[in-house]
This record gives C-alpha cells, sequence and structure tokens, in this order.
C-alpha cells in the first residue's frame, strides 16, 4: 500500500514541485501598482520568471507605465516578459497560461463597498475554474510587503490533498512562513449516530473521536513524505461544509494564506447550490492558492 | 456509589410515578373533558386522546417526564374545522374533522421520521408568542359565555369578545333557574381556579384545582338529590354528556372532504399548532426534568404522531405534549414515562368507574377551567414581557395576535414570520445582509484546548437558527464552550432568547457555556433577550445595554476588588512602546478591569493599512512595574507569529533548565540580563503554568492567551495568572 501511494504521489506530484513561471494579468486600474510589486516579489521568492499579460491595444503610454512601475519594484531575479493580445480576457490568459507552461496565476480579488469582505470578480471566477495551473487569489495586494505568518492547508480525504499539502510547504518554503494548520474537514453525513438525546450523543461523540484519530493518522502519513522541519504543524479537524468551514476557520484565526484543493468538477448546479471552492469564492476569507 | 441496574431502578421508582399518574389523572379528566366540549367535539374525544396517547406515548416515546393528551392550543383549530367542515351539524363537523386529525398524525409522523421537529424553530419567538396569546383569547372569548350559562353564544372571537358584558347582565337579570345555577357554579369554579395557588393549605393542595371544580360541582348534585327538598336546579342541557356504553362504540371518521380546500387547511392547521405546542413543551418540560436528561424530540413527535392516528380511529382528538400536566408530573415526583402510562390507566379506572357521577357535572364548571386557561395564555404579564424584551417584539407579538384573532392561525403566523423579517430589515437598514447571506452556511465549530469554539458569521436570526442549533446540539452539556459573534452583524431575540437556555442547560448539567463578541453592540432594551446590532464607530452610551460577560466582568472586578468599566476612556500610555502594538494600531479599549497596577482589558487594534486593514479584537494584561527589568519576550516554543518584531534574536536557551528551553522560546536584547532575571523559581513558575504570550517591555508586562476576546473563565485565569506573576518579579 505504501508503494502504490509513493508511485501515485511521483506521478501526480510531477506538476506542482516547483513554480518556475508565474502570470499576472496587467489591468491599468489604480490596483495596478500592488499587484505588480506583490507579482514581482513572489517571482523572486520562488525565483520565478515573471509573465505578465495585458489584454487590449498595446499602446506607448501603457508601456511606459508598465516599465515605470517595474522599476520602481525590487529587482527581478529573473526578466520579466510581457504578452500583449486583445480579445476576450478568459480566452488569452487561459492561452498564454498553456503556451508559456505557466505554474502558477495571480488574480486579484475586488472588495465589497465598505466592507471588509472580499469577493472574486466573474473574469477571475471563470479562470479559477478553467485554468489548468494553480491559482492564487490576493485579497490584498500591497505595496510594501506584508508578512506570511500562518498558512492554513485542507487535508481533506481526497486524491488531490497529498499534492496540495506538499505545495503549501512548498510555499511555506517559499516565503519562510514557520507555522502551517492541517485542517482536516470531516462531512457530518460520515457521523452514523444522530444525536437526539443523552445516550445518542455519547455514542456520537465517541464517534466523532474516532474519526478525528483516523483522519490524524492520515494526515501523519502524508506528512511523512515531506520535509517539515522548521515548521510548526497543527492538525485541526473539523466537523462541518466541506470548503466552507475551512474558509470560516481561516478567518477566525486571521491567517494569512489558504491552500485548497482544485474543484473536481463545476456544473452551473455548483454554482446555485454552493459548495468546496465555490463558497471560499463567494467571499474570501483571505488569500487562497487553489493547487492543481 | 455503585450504579443500580436500570430495571431496579424502574421497580423502586414505581410508586411514585403510580401516585403522580394518579394526581396527574386527576387534572386530566376535566381537562380533557374541557378540552374536547370546547372545541365542539363529544367530551370523551379529549379523555379518548389522553388514553390513547399515555399508552401508546409511554411504549414509543422519546422523553422522559412528558403527559401527553388533548392540547389548549388545538381548541380553536379544531373548533373552527369542526364548525367549517361541518357546515352548521356539529357531529357531521366532528366526524370529518376526525379524519383531519389521522391525516395530521401520519403528517407528524412523517415530520419525526425524517427528523425535522426542529421545524419550530423557524418560527420567530414573539410570533409564536403572539399565536399562543390569539389562541388563549379565542379559548375565553367562547368559553366565558358557556361558563355564564349560555350555551348558544356564535360568531367570531370579536363578536364573542363584544358580547361578554350583554351576557353579564343576562346572568344577573335572568329568571330562569337553570341558567343562574349553571353560571353561578362556573363563577365559583373560576374563583378556585384563580384562588387555588393562594390557599396554601396542605390538605387542600393535595387535590388539584380542576379536580376541586368535578367534587364541588358533584357534590352540589348530591346535596340537592339526598338533602334538598328542592329539585336539582340545573337542566340537562348544561350538564355533561357522555354515552352510554363509553368504549363499545366508536365514531366513523368521515374521509368524503379529504381532497377539499378547508379540509387541507385544516388539516395544516392542526399539524402546525400539534407540533409547536408538543415542541414547545418537550424543551420546556427539559428544563424542568430534575434529572436532567435530553429529551429525543424526534422519537417524541413520531409516537405523537402514530398515538394521533390510533385516537383520531376512536373518536379521540389529537395528542400532543402538554406542558400544564407535565408540570404537575414533576412535582409530583414522576420520573419516567411510566407516569404518563398511569395517568391514562386511572383515567380508564375513572370514566368505567364513575360514569353516572361524571355525568353531574355541569358545563358551566369545566368551561371555567378553560376560561381560565385561556386567560393564561393571554395574560397581560406576557404582553409586559414581550414588551421588555423591546418594543419591536411588542409590535410582532401584536400584529401576530390581531392578525391571528381576526383571520385565523396560519395566516398569523406566517404574517408574524413576515412581520419580523421586514422589523429586522428597518432595524438593519440593510436588506442585502440578509438575503445575500440565507442560504450560507454560518457556523463553525471546532475543539480546541479541550473547548468547544463555536464561531457566527454574517447574521444569526431565526431565519438560520437552525444551523446553530444542529452544532450545538453536538456538544456535551458537561463542556466548556465559547461562541463567539464578534463576526455577526445582527443577532435578533429568538436566538438570544435560545442561546440563553443553551447556558441555563449547560450550567446545570456542570458544564460551562459562554458568549462573547456582543459587547458594545447595539440593543433595544436592557432585557438579557434583547436583540443586538453590530454598529460602526462608537455607539452612543445610551444605548449600550451590559451584556452577560460584561455583567460576569464587572462581578470579578468586585471579588477582586478592582475598578470595572465597560467603556474605557482613559490611555494606556505604555501600550504602544511593547513590540506588539509595533505594526498594530489601537483603536479602542473597553470593558477594562483595573487597579493601581494591572489592567485587564479588551482591545480592539487593526493589523495592516488601507484595504489590507484587519480589525481584530483580543483580551489582554497590562502590569505596570516599579522596578526596571530587562526587555523580552517569552512565548510557547514553536509559535513564531508573536516574535516577528524581535527578529534577529535568537532563542535564549537556558543551560540549567533544558525542559523550560525546550518549550518556550524566549528572546530579548540584552541576554545576560535577561539570563540573570530568569531565576529558577520564575522558571519553575512558568514552567508549572499555562502558556501566555509574555512581553516585558522593561516598565511594564504584557500578557495575552489567544488573539482573541477572552471568555470570563479564561479572564478569571489571565489575571490571576498575572497577580500571581506579578508577585514572583517585584
Amino acid at each position: 500500500m505504501k508503494v502504490l501511494s509513493c508511485t501515485f504521489f511521483i506521478i501526480k506530484n510531477s506538476h506542482l514541485q516547483s513554480i518556475k513561471k508565474i502570470l499576472v494579468g496587467i489591468a491599468f486600474s489604480p490596483n495596478l501598482k500592488p499587484n505588480i510589486f506583490e507579482a514581482v516579489r513572489l517571482a523572486n521568492m520562488f525565483e520565478a520568471q515573471l509573465v505578465g499579460v495585458h489584454v487590449g491595444e498595446k499602446t506607448v503610454k501603457k508601456e511606459q507605465q508598465l516599465s515605470q512601475l517595474i522599476s520602481e519594484a525590487p529587482i527581478l531575479k529573473l526578466p520579466v516578459k510581457t504578452v500583449w493580445q486583445k480579445g476576450k480576457p478568459v480566452d488569452i490568459i487561459l492561452k498564454t497560461s498553456v503556451e508559456e507552461n505557466i505554474d502558477l496565476l495571480i488574480l486579484g480579488a475586488l472588495q465589497q463597498e465598505n466592507l471588509y469582505k472580499y469577493y472574486v470578480g466573474s473574469v477571475a471566477r471563470e479562470l479559477t475554474r478553467k485554468a489548468n495551473c494553480s491559482v492564487l487569489l490576493l485579497i490584498k495586494p500591497s505595496i510594501e510587503r506584508v508578512k506570511c505568518n500562518h498558512i492554513v492547508v485542507n487535508g481533506l480525504k481526497d486524491k488531490k490533498t497529498i499534492e496540495t499539502i506538499q505545495a503549501s510547504f512548498l510555499v511555506s518554503k517559499a516565503l519562510a512562513c514557520k507555522r502551517i494548520t492541517i485542517v482536516e474537514e470531516i462531512s457530518q453525513k460520515e457521523i452514523e449516530v444522530k444525536v437526539s438525546d443523552d445516550h445518542s450523543l455519547r455514542k456520537a461523540t465517541i464517534e466523532k473521536e474516532k474519526l478525528k484519530r483516523r483522519e490524524d493518522s492520515r494526515v501523519h502519513k502524508i506528512l511523512e513524505t515531506i520535509d517539515t522541519k522548521g515548521v510548526s504543524i497543527k492538525i485541526q479537524s473539523i466537523f462541518g461544509k466541506r470548503g466552507y468551514s475551512i474558509g470560516h476557520y481561516a478567518k477566525v484565526k486571521r491567517a494569512d494564506l489558504l491552500v485548497m484543493n482544485a474543484p473536481s468538477k463545476t456544473t452551473i448546479l455548483d454554482r446555485i447550490f454552493p459548495h468546496d471552492i465555490e463558497y471560499i469564492l463567494t467571499e474570501l476569507p483571505t488569500d487562497v492558492l487553489i493547487v492543481k | 456509589m455503585t450504579k443500580k441496574s436500570p430495571i431496579k431502578t424502574f421497580v423502586g421508582e414505581l410508586p411514585r410515578n403510580i401516585f403522580s399518574g394518579f394526581v396527574v389523572s386527576l387534572v386530566a379528566l376535566p381537562l380533557g373533558l374541557g378540552l374536547a366540549l370546547a372545541s365542539g367535539a363529544p367530551p370523551i374525544s379529549g379523555i379518548i386522546a389522553a388514553i390513547v396517547g399515555g399508552l401508546v406515548c409511554t411504549i414509543l416515546g422519546g422523553s422522559n417526564v412528558t403527559i401527553t393528551g388533548p392540547g389548549n392550543g388545538l381548541v380553536v383549530v379544531i373548533l373552527s374545522a369542526i364548525t367549517i367542515l361541518g357546515d352548521g351539524n356539529m357531529y357531521e363537523g366532528y366526524l370529518y374533522t376526525l379524519a383531519a386529525i389521522i391525516i395530521s398524525g401520519a403528517l407528524m409522523f412523517i415530520l419525526g421520521v425524517l427528523r425535522l421537529g426542529s421545524l419550530s424553530n423557524f418560527f420567530p419567538s414573539s410570533a409564536i408568542q403572539g399565536m399562543l396569546a390569539a389562541i388563549g383569547i379565542g379559548i375565553l372569548a367562547k368559553q366565558i359565555h358557556v361558563m355564564l350559562g349560555n350555551l348558544k353564544a356564535t360568531g367570531s372571537i370579536l363578536e364573542l369578545l363584544y358580547f361578554i358584558p350583554a351576557d353579564l347582565l343576562i346572568f344577573i337579570k335572568t329568571a330562569d333557574k337553570s341558567v343562574f345555577y349553571a353560571g353561578s357554579v362556573g363563577i365559583i369554579s373560576l374563583l378556585i381556579m384563580v384562588f387555588y395557588s393562594k390557599i396554601r393549605n396542605k390538605y387542600f393542595q393535595l387535590v388539584p384545582a380542576p379536580m376541586w371544580i368535578v367534587l364541588v360541582s358533584i357534590g352540589m348534585y348530591y346535596y340537592f338529590e339526598m338533602f334538598s327538598t328542592e329539585t336539582y336546579p340545573i337542566t340537562d342541557q348544561y350538564m355533561i354528556n357522555l354515552p352510554e356504553k363509553i368504549f363499545g362504540e366508536f365514531p366513523q371518521p368521515n374521509f368524503t372532504k379529504i381532497f377539499s380546500y378547508e379540509f387541507l387547511s385544516a388539516v395544516i392547521a392542526i399539524t402546525l399548532i400539534a407540533s409547536i405546542e408538543s415542541l414547545l413543551s418537550i424543551k420546556a418540560v427539559d428544563k424542568l426534568d430534575p434529572e436532567k436528561r435530553r429529551s429525543n424530540v424526534n422519537k417524541d413527535i413520531r409516537s405523537l404522531g402514530i398515538a394521533t392516528v390510533i385516537s383520531g380511529f376512536l373518536g379521540g382528538l389529537n395528542v400532543v405534549t402538554v406542558i400544564a400536566r407535565s408540570s404537575v408530573n414533576i412535582n409530583n415526583r414522576g420520573s419516567n414515562r411510566s407516569a404518563n402510562f398511569f395517568h391514562a390507566l386511572f383515567l380508564v379506572a375513572f370514566i368505567v368507574l364513575f360514569a353516572g357521577e361524571l355525568r353531574h357535572i355541569p358545563l358551566s364548571a369545566l368551561a371555567a377551567i378553560l376560561v381560565y386557561t385561556g386567560y393564561k395564555l393571554a395574560s397581560p404579564e406576557n404582553i409586559k414581557k414581550t414588551f421588555q424584551v423591546g418594543s419591536e417584539q411588542l409590535i410582532i407579538f401584536l400584529v401576530t395576535l390581531i392578525i391571528t384573532v381576526l383571520t385565523n392561525l396560519i395566516s398569523g403566523i406566517l404574517i408574524g414570520i413576515f412581520t419580523t423579517f421586514i422589523i429586522h430589515i428597518i432595524i438593519n437598514k440593510n436588506m442585502s445582509l440578509f438575503i445575500r447571506n440565507l442560504l450560507k452556511p454560518n457556523v463553525l465549530m471546532f475543539e480546541e484546548d479541550e473547548k468547544y469554539f463555536v464561531s457566527v458569521d454574517n447574521f444569526s436570526s431565526f431565519l438560520n437558527y437552525s444551523k446553530l442549533k444542529s452544532k450545538l446540539d453536538q456538544i456535551p452539556e458537561t463542556e466548556d464552550v465559547i461562541i463567539d459573534f464578534s463576526m455577526c452583524d445582527f443577532v435578533d431575540h429568538t436566538v438570544m432568547e435560545n442561546i440563553h437556555s443553551y447556558s441555563e442547560s449547560f450550567k446545570r448539567k456542570g458544564g460551562h457555556f459562554e458568549v462573547i463578541g456582543l459587547d458594545g453592540y447595539k440593543s433595544g432594551s436592557t432585557h438579557p433577550f434583547a436583540l443586538r446590532k453590530f454598529v460602526i464607530g462608537k455607539p452612543k452610551e445610551k444605548n449600550i445595554t451590559l451584556t452577560k460577560r460584561q455583567k460576569s466582568l464587572y462581578k470579578i472586578s468586585e471579588e477582586l476588588h478592582w475598578d470595572y468599566n465597560s467603556i474605557y476612556k482613559k490611555e494606556i500610555k505604555e501600550l504602544p512602546n511593547f513590540g506588539y502594538f509595533k505594526t498594530r494600531q489601537i483603536t479602542k479599549i473597553s470593558n477594562a478591569l483595573s487597579n493601581e497596577q494591572c489592567t485587564l482589558f479588551d482591545i480592539e487594534f487593526s493589523e495592516g493599512e488601507l484595504i489590507a486593514k484587519q480589525n481584530v479584537k483580543a483580551s489582554m494584561l497590562y502590569i505596570e512595574l516599579k522596578n526596571l527589568i530587562p526587555q523580552f519576550t517569552l512565548d510557547k516554543e514553536g509559535i513564531f507569529e508573536y516574535i516577528i518584531h524581535f527578529a534577529g534574536f535568537k532563542d535564549i536557551d537556558i543551560d540549567e533548565h533544558p525542559d523550560f528551553s525546550k518549550r518556550f522560546y524566549l528572546s530579548g536584547k540584552n541576554e545576560e540580563k535577561i539570563r540573570e532575571f530568569f531565576s529558577d523559581e520564575l522558571i519553575l513558575f512558568f514552567e508549572s503554568n499555562k502558556y501566555y504570550h509574555i512581553e516585558s517591555n522593561e516598565k511594564g508586562l504584557l500578557i495575552l492567551g489567544n488573539e482573541r476576546l477572552a471568555g470570563v473563565k479564561e479572564i478569571k485565569a489571565l489575571a490571576d495568572f498575572g497577580l500571581r506573576l506579578k508577585q514572583h518579579i517585584s
């Protein structure tokens, strides 16, 4: 079994071993400067190449503005590549990400008026669903660096989870983040006993404890395959709705980054009856990295 | 203490349950007859419901000390069903209604199977109160006429109320001896009901009030029969009518109107009221249970459904859980479901043995019992209580009450729900808060440090209370719970009231249930159940009422002989000098407990700037020191979050205490002085106490636990830790 899972992980994980190319969309909005600064810093931290894509006409003014911004930003370790193309934003960014073999796509979130609440705009949402690479959603790009202190990553029972947890350690290393919490979301349905009186409550509590131990040992097995030195790890199990609980938890704990599995597939029904990642997209608790 | 075997306990408790069942049957007999009469059904139908309920629910039920039988709430709906379906013919109407009762029983069974026992959670408290008051008025309006000897009064509730004074005049002036005597018996009976609880005589209290009425009226009959020369003045039409062969012939329920609109709306109304009344009663009885057991609500609902179907086929009314008879049971030390069973058996015995005597009870006597019950449901006391919670609750209450009286129960409760919703929107001046977040899950619960932490997001009202409830129900009541509303913009009265009852039941069972995050919210009144709303910026002082947490903090301050200020106007000058606050902007300090040197406070600060800004609330302790100590931070090893400001300083290991060095992360500028300062004694102190983040800026100490508001228990622990630490240092 162990051998099996190892080979499995090698095949699966050929993808996000490292981040070599980062794509950032360039829209000439007031947020451009923090977006660029954030992207440049990330590219340097991962020692990756930055690819900027602007959907629209290439003008001298825009070009000047952009090079001006990049010169103000920290010096890039690898030269930036810019792509200028007209068309539908979603199509062009998706196309470029395939052509350029992009590992990470950076997208900015929008803020609800007068509220400290963030959501993903329609373009970014479509990109998140359709992208072939990992996606990083930033709720608050800033010009100054804000240190990432706490990463929350999902540890739910899913074949993508190993990769996601590995990615979170990769990111934590790059960002010098020393604290990772692995959240196991256990569906309420897994508890077979329904609480209705004292007796069933006792039973359900015992069963929960069992499930918790089972999940913990599963996560520990994953951790054995990862170099976790220098990082303080906490494993937290939560009984609740998948995708929702982890977001709420990240908000309560004021995590700086939430790392999650990419959704399996989404249909129109998923948007009407949201689940998993869709909860996070309607209200981002913090920066979110979706690993693919 | 060794645990007795359940069978032994059961047998041991049998005598007291038999006794309790007997006392309950004394109440149930007159009430059953009266409720059935008031519903427009044959009097025996109420007794059948009680008997079937007692026998079936004892075997299949899920609660412990509840008593089942015909319910007050249903009187109005069943009466209207009988009147409407019968189209003038009461007996025909009764047969149609039996069919409706049977179907409502089946529906209730299905509700129980689908575990929809929580259905009643979707109704706002004040709307339910309004509906119950309307039912009370309905019962009172009709029965007061019967009590005064007028059997023919009919009309809408308003008309019936309007005719009360006229009826009183008729009663006084009447020449008809029968009417006068019937009315007199009624009024005397009402007086017995009213003054019963005020007469504190041991022997008098042995028999419950309704049974006194029965005894007095039967006694009166025998007085005329045996001692008086006059004949008994009340004619037969004013007397209760029981069939000759009580358990011989059962009426045939008539299912022919099953698809008509009237029939279906009767079924819905009956099911709705039956389940609401049962659920409210089960919940209330659980609070009274001396053995603190938790009822299996869905199982109970299922058993009530089955009992109702059987009762309907036998000609009986709905079987519901009833609060008044259940409390009689608890007061008489009933301890398990067998009391309910014996109550049914005694009823059978009464009917079989004393049917003849029971026929001598005047209707007016039974009506008096119902007038009193109706008054209890609609008493001005309830209106006052609702008003104390807030004027908006009174509006909801009155709207529901008036609409229910004017139209019917279903419209009443629906408009009550709608009104509540509109009022919530007006109070928040925000509709999207509710619309956008209505279907989202909003409750997170997880276990941490052997405590349950529950966080509620967006808003919490009757609309989404069931989500919160389902989480809270999973926590054993012996545990510690902290429920945090600080991310919630609005919490309504229904939730506040239910939260309160949770905290009570945790207290009863030895757990600890605490609410945080509502301090400083705006509330409509000083009542603990008043709704709470988040306000941006500083609210005006007069709009704030202390929350339970704040009141407990005040109590702690008295115990410690410290000062308490819910709004702290002084500035703690040293705070910004701590490394912790170098990157954090303090916005507000509140709930400060302080003496000359120590200040324990809730603090609001922001991290980051502009769009990256995040507001954080946490509880901390600041201690001013007389002598200078070295600058340092001390943390649990592994939590790197706090010490970012001291980057570059290494972990100072103290060689003589490898265990301490392993568990704590100690850092600071002047390593030598720090080593000197951390004496063996101090190290032992840290090792033997809970972890806190501790920071010294030479002149003072800042101590904090988690970066969130602390519960009252945690505040106490923090204060204690700080005081002892101070003693060690100085």
